[in-house]
């Protein structure tokens, strides 16, 4: 069985490392919102701060990344098959059905993880890193700015905080919802697809094919 | 080759040089800052014998010549300070605190803390005589001179027995040994007044009291022998026998820094006269100091050092004796006074955690002529300034007294109380009766009073700034970044930890579950769907 590489060095280090920091960002930033004690508070801002400027490192580099790479266009967002997929979530998933999508190298992406990455890279980033940089900070701005308060960029720092939460829930249980619990998650991990599940992506895209 | 000797010269050079900086500065002197150019045991004027202390003072008045002009135009001597904010007129011969009460009407008793002799009517300025001046009382150095508990101002003068009927016999001072050693004032000369103001040691402001004499370096490291040991002048610097700081119009912000001389206002009466505007490594710290006092984090409990200072001060029950008509006196458990029936109820503290209010340095009274609001207590003896709007206000820390005092209930004003007195028979303190003291204490200070009194619950502000604790003793973070915890009064500021919106964090704590319900319905579905398709294959 020949394997396909669809993820590659640079993709899984930064898939990995977001997702390691954005779990340490979320520990210490609920803590730092008075929700339990864990670290202490001084030991929770500044873990939180340097994880906040690794954070944003990495998007630095991921930014230049896909940019030069050309991978951007991998969430240019897209109508065909969203039906599919989103019938496929609701029922098709219960009653057995194929997978409506299977990804390739020029599309690794289903049309609603198109969307929800879009989502997080549009909405939910922008708004965390903005209001957390007004927040790291607040002394340089707040003399001379009446309009912005501490008050209102914490939160919007928290709303953004629960985005990013409740993101990562549906993200890591939609994870599982591949072949095996597993399947969908391995590729991440060792960056190869399975070349039959290639060969079945061809079958899957022929009309009729899709499931109901 | 000559290349080499030069540069071989040249590290000579510098080695040399670099010695000679080396021994200048281990060879720097270390200055002696109580050395004086005068020694007073010689001078003639001094050699006595002195009768009083007004004798004294014309001695030293001889060489001194403007000392006394100086001290008679300052608060120690006027205890008047017209207020250049509020213009209220403040001062000792004014105010009514939460402890004794009112110097008016009780004049020899308090005004043993009078920087003079003979002070005998507040409603009168202090005695205008030089020789009225008491320069023994700030600048003795043997510790021996003492002013007597109720004689306006003058030390003894001829054997005493103390305490009466004891038969024990102390000796007067001796004047003229005490004259020919006087020196610039210290701790315990300050102290003697500063240490035991509303009656005993550390009652009244909770961060002085006899313990910062010699203090351990965990209690001041200012004043500790093991930390600075500075004395209370070092700070506290004058200049024609005028103090700087002041608790009627505290500098809560300082704007100008450390106090460097001819550049600033050669006050160092503020922690940043010698520690400027950043003194912490950390950025996020110094991000702190201008709406946070220094004090708030560097002293984490006054009364620290093992002295106890009054919380709790209900004048409403004195004057209860017992079966046997005497007077009581009562102790707690620790040992300090729970009830005299001179004085009603107490309660006392050690440790005592401080509370916080945002202050700008403006005190404003309620004097005796200002109408009360009894319908809401507890009434505020004094009312600090400073909100977090007010960008010269710092969030402090206080000494907030609690107690019940009395009420004019006709006029709704305080009252000033006559407690003491040595020969008439209507101050508290001998006859235990509080419509006598009231009608007296109210005649003296020329106010009005209709006979129907009561007792309101009051409260007063003393700003806590002694007793700065080390560093590693300092506040750490979530003292105050809590839900609940030292900012719990602070108002008008979004501090991290402490505060949130319930909605919003309902809101997100809300989705965030649902979204995980629906994800763990979703997949037991799957799984149930996928145990009855294996079934039914």
């Amino acid at each position: 069985m020949k394997q396909h590489m669809v993820f590659k060095r640079f993709e899984r280090f930064w898939h990995w490392s977001q997702a390691g920091l954005i779990f340490f960002l979320l520990a210490t930033g609920f803590e730092i919102h008075g929700t339990y004690q864990l670290f202490g508070f001084d030991q929770a801002v500044s873990l939180h701060t340097s994880a906040a400027w690794c954070l944003i490192g990495l998007w630095v580099l991921a930014i230049f990344w896909h940019f030069t790479t050309g991978e951007w266009r991998q969430y240019l967002p897209t109508t065909d098959k969203l039906g599919a997929v989103i019938h496929y979530y609701a029922v098709g998933t219960f009653t057995g059905a194929s997978h409506p999508f299977r990804k390739t190298t020029q599309a690794k992406h289903n049309p609603l993880q198109r969307l929800a990455y879009l989502w997080f890279k549009l909405m939910i980033s922008p708004l965390i890193w903005g209001s957390g940089l007004l927040y790291l900070f607040y002394n340089d701005w707040a003399k001379t700015e009446e309009l912005l308060s501490l008050k209102w960029v914490a939160l919007v720092h928290t709303g953004a905080a629960f985005l990013m939460l409740i993101f990562i829930i549906a993200h890591v249980y939609m994870a599982t919802m591949g072949k095996t619990v597993f399947s969908l998650i391995k590729p991440m991990v060792t960056g190869y697809e399975d070349e039959e599940t290639e060969m079945e992506a061809k079958q899957a895209r022929k009309p009729g094919k899709v499931s109901g | 080759m000559w290349c080499g000797t030069v540069l071989k010269g040249c590290m000579s050079l510098a080695v040399m040089l670099i010695m000679v900086v080396t021994a200048q500065s281990d060879a720097a002197p270390q200055l002696d800052r109580n050395s004086s150019t005068a020694d007073h045991s010689r001078f003639t004027s001094l050699q006595g014998p002195f009768n009083s202390g007004p004798e004294v003072t014309e001695a030293c008045l001889k060489c001194h010549t403007e000392a006394a002009e100086q001290i008679q135009q300052s608060l120690h001597w006027t205890w008047e300070y017209e207020h250049p904010v509020t213009g209220q007129m403040l001062g000792k011969r004014h105010v009514i605190n939460s402890f004794c009460g009112s110097v008016t009407s009780n004049e020899p008793r308090c005004t043993s803390c009078h920087v003079g002799y003979d002070w005998k009517d507040m409603k009168q300025p202090p005695p205008q005589a030089e020789n009225k001046v008491d320069c023994l009382v700030c600048h003795d150095t043997t510790g021996q001179y003492a002013k007597l508990p109720a004689a306006a101002g003058h030390p003894a003068y001829s054997l005493r027995e103390v305490p009466s009927g004891s038969g024990k016999v102390l000796s007067p001072p001796d004047l003229a040994a005490i004259a020919r050693k006087v020196g610039s004032s210290g701790r315990q000369n300050c102290g003697a007044c500063h240490f035991n103001g509303g009656g005993a040691d550390g009652v009244k402001h909770g961060d002085l009291d006899s313990s910062l004499i010699t203090p351990p370096f965990s209690l001041d490291v200012h004043m500790s022998s093991e930390g600075a040991d500075l004395s209370c002048a070092d700070c506290h610097t004058t200049t024609a026998h005028s103090v700087t700081g002041s608790r009627y119009l505290t500098n809560a912000r300082d704007s100008l820094g450390i106090d460097v001389p001819g550049h600033t206002d050669m006050s160092r009466a503020s922690c940043e006269s010698c520690h400027g505007f950043s003194p912490h490594e950390e950025k996020k710290i110094n991000e702190h100091v201008d709406r946070v006092a220094c004090q708030s984090c560097h002293i984490p409990a006054f009364a620290r050092g093992g002295v106890a200072t009054k919380t709790w001060w209900d004048w409403s029950t004195a004057g209860r004796l017992d079966e046997t008509g005497q007077p009581i006196k009562a102790l707690d458990d620790n040992g300090h006074p729970s009830y005299f029936s001179t004085k009603g109820d107490f309660r006392h503290g050690e440790n005592v955690v401080p509370e916080y209010r945002w202050f700008n340095g403006v005190v404003q009274y309620t004097l005796k002529e200002e109408k009360l609001d009894v319908a809401h207590p507890p009434v505020e003896i004094n009312k600090i300034g400073g909100s977090a709007a007010d960008a010269s206000a710092r969030i402090w820390p206080f000494k907030i007294m609690h107690g019940k005092q009395p009420y004019d209930r006709v006029h709704q004003t305080l009252l000033v109380t006559h407690v003491f007195s040595p020969d008439d028979d209507s101050a508290l303190w001998s006859n235990f009766s509080w419509p006598k003291a009231l009608k007296a204490g109210a005649e003296q200070a020329g106010q009005p009073f209709s006979g129907d009194f009561g007792f309101v619950e009051t409260e007063m502000y003393w700003p806590i700034t002694h007793m700065v604790a080390p560093a590693a003793d300092a506040l750490t973070c979530q003292e105050c970044h809590a839900r609940s915890g030292r900012m719990d009064a602070i108002t008008g500021v979004y501090i991290p930890g402490r505060d949130r919106s319930v909605s919003l964090d309902t809101i997100g704590w809300g989705a965030a579950l649902l979204v995980l319900a629906g994800s763990l319905l979703h997949a037991s579905g799957r799984i149930m769907m996928t145990v009855r398709r294996g079934k039914t294959k």
